[in-house]
């Protein structure tokens, strides 16, 4: 749906004004509407525009029975970020869309209500009037107080940036799911307990009127009972009726199905709640005398009231809050998540996705990462391993433990609903389920999560107690091929690297009470639907359209709103559901009404099905990306131009998160279209540094070290020896009087030097005492202390002496000792000519060329019959030619450059062998080479 | 000991006529003469290049040593203090000690500590490996130390425990050795104990000195030569009979021809043994009749034909041509001469091959390798790898026949004999080329082990073990080792 005038428009400005709907094939509901905030003269990325808050957001609201939908918290709780955005205003708009059909009622064939455990709903909304995108999930909790004994929340992650939170969408739901689950966990022990309470206290009324009726009678004896007594009997027995009411809900809230729990590692101690719950609810379930016991035995310290027989009404009372509804402990764990959720998606998307992509493939090179790769990343690695442990208490979780858990993008969705700008998308592909729990726990690293699991628990209890409406719906897809070649290459984790390569497709399994209504509009102070936006998001309404049979009248498009609809499908939908508020005051019976055939059977997404949507239409949302790949088309040559490896990436990941001041001026460095792409939505949405630690310190280091090592190659004609010497594993001293200069340039050079394993690189930034032979065998980088004092000259000496093990570099006589070097692999790596302008984008530059340089590595290490005689009077020379042929020819290594793998190959031999890695420093080798003095 | 030795060598030194002021000048007539007298003949041709090499008096060898296969190298840190020590106990096994008094055992493959083995409170003065016998049900290997403490512990180098201490000593045993054959061992330090392998004495000497044997070695028919100061004493052991059941040891013979105190002392094979002062004697004695075979003594002889002045001012300390270290094969016995090396053949009874500065300071140890290369290691840090070649004819390195003497040949021939053995010099001899340096201690390389297998382990003052260790192959080993374990993983057949 978006195509060439978009297109057009952000290639060629100029013309575009003039005629931007020149595309006359298009019918009418295609056309594309132009960007709606270009006229306010900003790119389409750097503002995103209508949005009133500074930067993305979660939202807790509820829909309160009282009041109506109404906010309950932010996080970051921090006016300054919501700023003007209308919090009430948007919390009845997610609330309005909640799918999920749960409910305590009666339902047919069952004598008492039922709870259900209700699957959250997973839905996109988007506001484009206030500029707001959200990613919003509902979740119910239980209290026995509220009307049918449930309280409707929802969780909004908000973002100004809708592509953002279609492509996180399986992130952000893998998150919040945890959060949920977690709030869910504490609020079914907080219900079991209410329901004890509440069992006691009926118990107790049970007594009193008992006696009461028992004294009447004995009054009474004429042989038929007063009205008096009659009404006392009744009494007595509707609170017969709710204990048994009550005990039925309290083995239900125990018997919530323990396998919904693997997999969720957030409650600490909850398998120990279960067990404990279970074996109550067993002898709960019991005959009434060890209910009994259990009540009055156990519990000595709670009193109980008598209830009378008319409740209050629902509306005096004073709602328990979230925090009352779930235990604190859970409470405050689920902040510490959702602010954890908070960090992990700061920043511009393109940044999350190149990082997700980045961390994904360098899982897959669990042999070579070590090297170049960041320990911090390691860490989190092992971080993350011991968490999938799963009784550890979450509250442990550092922040910095950030993305390595989400999957990569599986699904990249982009959802075709924003005509209504309400959807519900429960995200459902079936055909990976088997694959995709099955590659998890085989290929990649233990995620402690799995969405696909949740959904499969949604269907079990659909099956079993829902009785709702459920339909499959596919919205937006484009193509229907893509749907499996997509999640088989999930599941190799062969991820495509470029983002343009995303698909739009959302398949929506969505749980719908028949009667209520799923899609409000989100635009309801106007009349009609702006036009663009009717252009723009059909799609729904042709799918609708065109399967209107399919779907089963399941979803009830009401396109346009005006307010006063809108209202009244609030009030519908409380209509819609008056069990509940019966079901609130204990005894009265639910008329059942609103039960809903139950038609469990969900349809499969089918590919066919979906092919009606326009095959271009996603682009237009992936503006971003659309613009990468028309670079990426239009400057193929300086792709292979080593100087500028990343055209479509030039993001600068420390800009975007952290270091805004620097944005302007490198911004100027670059007068193509790549820059409109780093300055991206979030420069708007993020401008607060990111606050996990690991990854702020490391990006800000990269940048800076990038920046740095940028210079030295520009500085110094012989960087390309010196850089030789850091990559074979020769130590590089750099000698200088000034410590910041001398630290700032091993820092720099640090990029370049290979790890011995999972610990930090061996460089050492500063020494001031002569260096000895262990310094040599522990250090690949040292900084040194020039001294004038005769002390100083114990160092030069030592210096001299271990020269063989060095190369120096001085820069105060701006001279370098070190090897001859003749390869081609530095000069590529380190050009001084290069036009890379900008710190990060040259580290990571160094990266790919090193990860490519570890591969090439990592072949010649693995390479049986490089290494083995392939028989037995092979000789010794026989097999080095062979090497040599090897590294020569098929990797392409010119002269030095052979020492350069040869030396990362014996590092990974090393790494490779390690029992326990990090525990000692590999042997110190070395060439017997002369040493040549480079001077400017 | 070294350290207080006085020696005639230094009052010779000291009463020299010729101050060490005009050597230049010296150099300078040197010169003129050689050229002077042209270069038909070789010695002249020698002398002019001992001259040469005077001025620049260590050989020295480029950053480029394509033959020295050392590529790699291991620092193993475990002592603090000096490391004397080393002995290998296997094929992949060697224990160090030294003065800190702790006793190490390593993996000369991997690098790894095996065992710290404490008990001394001194440091170590001689330590010793005492075989295990075939037909004995405990094999273990043992590991005897000597220590300033005045000890001998008694070590299973297995296992690391202290088998057994012997505190009974007067005075600090300087010496270890074991008879094999007679299944006993000695030690010696002001007495000599004769021990048996459950540690109980057999027999002692009466005190011998107060200096102390500084070396012992074993000579055919039961006896031991021990070096006590300037003299030999040769001792016999007797083992017990059906006529005595008690073991004795009975002092032979006194050998008094050494001038000053005797440094070294090895067995050359089972007829000969050679001994060597702190003034540069070397003798070979015959191990039967312990008569001496032959006498060299450079230096120090002030023979007026030679061209003392070179010598002089070689000679200026004593340290310079004390013989510290023996090495030796089947023709040739390798000497550390302060800090040169000199190669004397057996057979011809002469030096075929010196470097007279082979090092900054002080050779401290050397060893032939079967390749015909020595390794020598010296108080200034290095240890350096030659290789014995026959010399070529216009070969840079001088013999100097002159320098060393024949004892039988005797001083009056000595003009006559010269033309006739510059002759077979040139047919015969051989030079020590250097062919590589191991620099990476920091401080006197005390003593190095050779490991055919796993390359060279040297120790040394600075507290430090280095594993020196051929890259290439290290790096074959390891890719054998990669695939190994890949094959043990499972990993290797994973595609096929």
């Amino acid at each position: 749906m978006i195509s060439a005038p978009d297109v057009v428009a952000f290639t060629k400005e100029e013309e575009y004004e003039e005629e931007p709907y020149n595309e006359p094939a298009l019918p009418e509901e295609y056309s594309v509407p132009l960007f709606p905030f270009v006229n306010q003269g900003a790119n389409p990325w750097s503002k995103l525009s209508g949005a009133k808050f500074s930067r993305d957001f979660i939202l807790i609201s509820e829909f309160s029975e009282q009041v109506g939908p109404q906010p309950l918290l932010t996080i970051p709780n921090d006016t300054k970020v919501f700023g003007t955005f209308d919090l009430n205003y948007f919390s009845l708009r997610i609330m309005s869309v909640d799918y999920q059909a749960s409910f305590v009622g009666h339902p047919p064939g069952s004598a008492y209500p039922k709870l259900n455990f209700v699957e959250d709903s997973k839905v996109v909304l988007g506001d484009s009037k206030e500029g707001a995108f959200a990613y919003v999930h509902h979740l119910t909790l239980y209290d026995l107080e509220a009307r049918g004994f449930v309280r409707p929340f929802c969780m909004a992650y908000i973002s100004a940036d809708q592509h953002k939170i279609m492509q996180q969408f399986q992130e952000l739901s893998a998150e919040f799911s945890r959060a949920s689950e977690c709030l869910k966990t504490g609020n079914r022990k907080a219900f079991a307990g209410e329901l004890e309470k509440k069992l006691k206290d009926l118990d107790y009324t049970r007594t009193v009127l008992h006696t009461e009726t028992e004294i009447q009678k004995k009054a009474n004896d004429k042989g038929f009972y007063s009205s008096q007594a009659i009404e006392k009997a009744n009494e007595l027995a509707s609170v017969e009726k709710s204990i048994i009411e009550h005990q039925d809900l309290l083995k239900q809230i125990r018997s919530y199905p323990h396998r919904k729990l693997k997999g969720c590692d957030l409650c600490p101690g909850e398998m120990e709640h279960i067990q404990d719950q279970a074996s109550q609810a067993s002898t709960t379930s019991n005959p009434d005398e060890s209910a009994d016991t259990d009540l009055y035995t156990c519990r000595p310290a709670y009193t109980p009231k008598l209830i009378k027989a008319k409740s209050t009404k629902c509306f005096d009372k004073k709602l328990k809050t979230l925090e009352e509804l779930c235990d604190t402990e859970y409470f405050t764990q689920t902040l510490t998540q959702l602010s954890h959720i908070e960090h992990m998606f700061r920043g511009d998307l393109c940044y999350l996705l190149t990082s997700q992509i980045d961390r994904a493939l360098l899982k897959q090179q669990h042999i070579t990462n070590f090297l170049f790769e960041d320990f911090v990343e390691v860490d989190d690695r092992m971080v993350e391993k011991q968490e999938s442990i799963p009784s550890k208490p979450s509250q442990d979780r550092p922040p910095s433990r950030s993305l390595e858990e989400c999957p990569i993008p599986k699904v990249l969705i982009s959802v075709g609903s924003y005509k209504s700008s309400v959807e519900s998308v429960l995200i459902k592909m079936e055909q990976e389920l088997g694959d995709e729990e099955y590659k998890e726990v085989e290929v990649t690293e233990l995620s402690s999560f799995d969405p696909q699991e949740n959904l499969d628990y949604l269907d079990m209890d659909m099956k079993g107690s829902i009785s709702s409406g459920e339909s499959i719906e596919v919205l937006g897809t484009e193509k229907s091929t893509s749907v499996l070649s997509k999640s088989d290459s999930q599941a190799s984790l062969t991820v495509p690297l470029s983002p343009q390569v995303v698909r739009s497709k959302a398949v929506s399994h969505r749980t719908i009470s028949e009667d209520s209504i799923e899609v409000l509009s989100t635009c309801p102070s106007e009349a009609l639907i702006p036009d663009d936006f009717k252009a723009s998001y059909p799609s729904a309404i042709n799918e609708e359209e065109s399967y209107p049979d399919g779907n089963e009248g399941a979803i009830h498009f009401q396109a346009s709103i005006s307010p006063p609809e809108l209202g009244e499908t609030e009030e519908g939908s409380m209509e819609n559901t008056p069990s509940q508020i019966d079901s609130c005051c204990i005894g009265k019976e639910s008329d059942g009404q609103l039960v809903l055939p139950s038609s469990p059977a969900h349809t499969h997404s089918d590919e066919d099905g979906v092919v009606s949507s326009p095959p271009q239409r996603h682009r237009q949302k992936d503006q971003g990306f659309r613009v990468d790949f028309s670079m990426e088309n239009a400057s193929p040559s300086s792709r292979d131009d080593s100087c500028e490896g990343f055209p479509a990436y030039e993001l600068d990941p420390s800009h975007l998160l952290a270091n805004r001041d620097i944005s302007k001026t490198s911004l100027d460095n670059y007068s193509d279209t790549t820059s409109y792409v780093s300055s991206v939505a979030s420069t708007s949405s993020d401008r607060i540094p990111s606050a996990y630690p690991a990854g702020l310190s490391s990006d800000r280091h990269k940048k800076r070290a990038g920046q740095n090592a940028l210079k030295f190659i520009r500085q110094y004609p012989f960087a390309h020896p010196a850089i030789y010497s850091l990559l074979s594993g020769r130590t590089l001293v750099v000698l200088g009087e000034d410590e910041a200069i001398v630290r700032k340039l091993v820092t720099a050079l640090a990029i370049f030097v290979p790890s011995y394993g999972c610990y930090a690189k061996p460089v050492k930034h500063w020494a001031s005492s002569p260096l000895h032979i262990m310094d040599f065998q522990k250090w690949k980088l040292i900084g040194l202390q020039r001294v004038a004092s005769p002390a100083g000259a114990g160092t030069l000496h030592a210096l001299s002496r271990y020269s063989r093990y060095t190369s120096i570099l001085d820069l105060d006589n701006k001279t370098l000792r070190c090897p001859l070097y003749r390869g081609t692999l530095v000069p590529r790596l380190a050009d001084h000519r290069t036009q890379i302008k900008r710190g990060s984008t040259y580290y990571l530059h160094v990266q790919s060329m090193l990860t490519q340089l570890c591969s090439k590595a990592f072949v010649y290490t693995f390479c049986h019959h490089l290494h083995l005689p392939t028989h037995d009077k092979e000789t010794e020379e026989l097999l080095a030619s062979r090497q040599a042929s090897f590294l020569k020819l098929t990797l392409g290594l010119v002269n030095e450059d052979v020492r350069v793998v040869q030396y990362l190959a014996e590092l990974l031999k090393l790494h490779y062998m390690q029992e326990s890695p990090g525990t000692s420093h590999p042997m110190l080798g070395f060439d017997y080479v002369p040493s040549f003095l480079y001077k400017i | 000991m070294k350290a207080n030795c006085s020696s005639p060598g230094e009052t010779g030194e000291t009463g020299s006529p010729h101050p060490p002021g005009p050597q230049s000048p010296l150099h300078q007539r040197h010169l003129d003469l050689g050229s002077g007298l042209g270069r038909s003949s070789s010695w002249t041709c020698c002398s002019s290049t001992s001259q040469i090499m005077e001025k620049s008096p260590l050989q020295t060898i480029g950053e480029e040593q394509t033959q020295n296969p050392y590529t790699e190298l291991l620092v193993l840190k475990a002592h603090h203090d000096i490391v004397r020590f080393l002995v290998q106990l296997d094929d992949y096994r060697f224990a160090s000690a030294g003065d800190d008094g702790i006793v190490v055992v390593w993996n000369a493959q991997t690098g790894e500590k095996l065992l710290e083995l404490n008990g001394h409170t001194q440091k170590i003065t001689a330590i010793i490996t005492f075989p295990s016998l075939e037909s004995r049900e405990e094999k273990n290997q043992l590991i005897l130390t000597a220590s300033a403490d005045r000890t001998v512990i008694v070590w299973d180098s297995d296992t690391g425990r202290q088998v057994q201490r012997i505190s009974c000593f007067q005075s600090t045993v300087k010496c270890l050795t074991v008879l094999q054959r007679l299944d006993v061992w000695l030690s010696g330090g002001n007495d000599l104990c004769v021990w048996n392998r459950k540690l109980d004495l057999l027999c002692k000497t009466s005190h011998l000195s107060d200096t102390g044997i500084s070396a012992l070695v074993e000579i055919p028919k039961n006896c031991v030569v021990a070096a006590v100061g300037k003299e030999l004493i040769i001792f016999r052991l007797v083992a017990p009979t059906e006529g005595s059941l008690e073991w004795d040891i009975l002092e032979i013979k006194h050998l008094l021809d050494h001038q000053d105190n005797i440094l070294s002392l090895i067995n050359v094979n089972d007829l000969s043994f050679v001994t060597g002062s702190h003034i540069g004697e070397l003798i070979i004695w015959d191990a039967l009749d312990w008569t001496m075979q032959a006498y060299e003594r450079n230096f120090w002889d002030p023979s007026p034909q030679l061209d003392t002045q070179q010598e002089i001012k070689l000679c200026q300390k004593s340290n310079d041509i004390s013989i510290h270290h023996f090495t030796c094969d089947e023709e040739n016995v390798f000497a550390a001469v302060g800090r040169g090396l000199y190669v004397y053949n057996l057979h011809m009874k002469r030096v075929i091959a010196c470097q007279k500065t082979a090092h900054d300071s002080s050779v401290l140890h050397i060893a032939k390798l079967p390749n015909r290369q020595l390794i020598s290691c010296s108080e200034d840090g290095s240890v350096r790898i030659w290789e014995l070649r026959e010399k070529q004819q216009l070969a840079a390195e001088p013999v100097p026949t002159g320098f060393f003497n024949m004892w039988g040949f005797g001083r009056v021939n000595k003009q006559a004999s010269q033309p006739v053995k510059k002759q077979q010099e040139n047919a015969t001899s051989c030079s020590l080329e250097l062919i590589g340096d191991l620099i990476g201690h920091s401080s006197s390389v005390e003593m190095f082990l050779y490991f055919e297998d796993h390359g060279l382990v040297t120790c040394s003052a600075d507290h430090l073990i280095i594993l020196w260790k051929n890259g290439e192959r290290e790096s074959g080993l390891r890719s054998l080792r990669l695939f190994q374990k890949l094959e043990e993983n499972g990993d290797l057949y994973l595609a096929v």
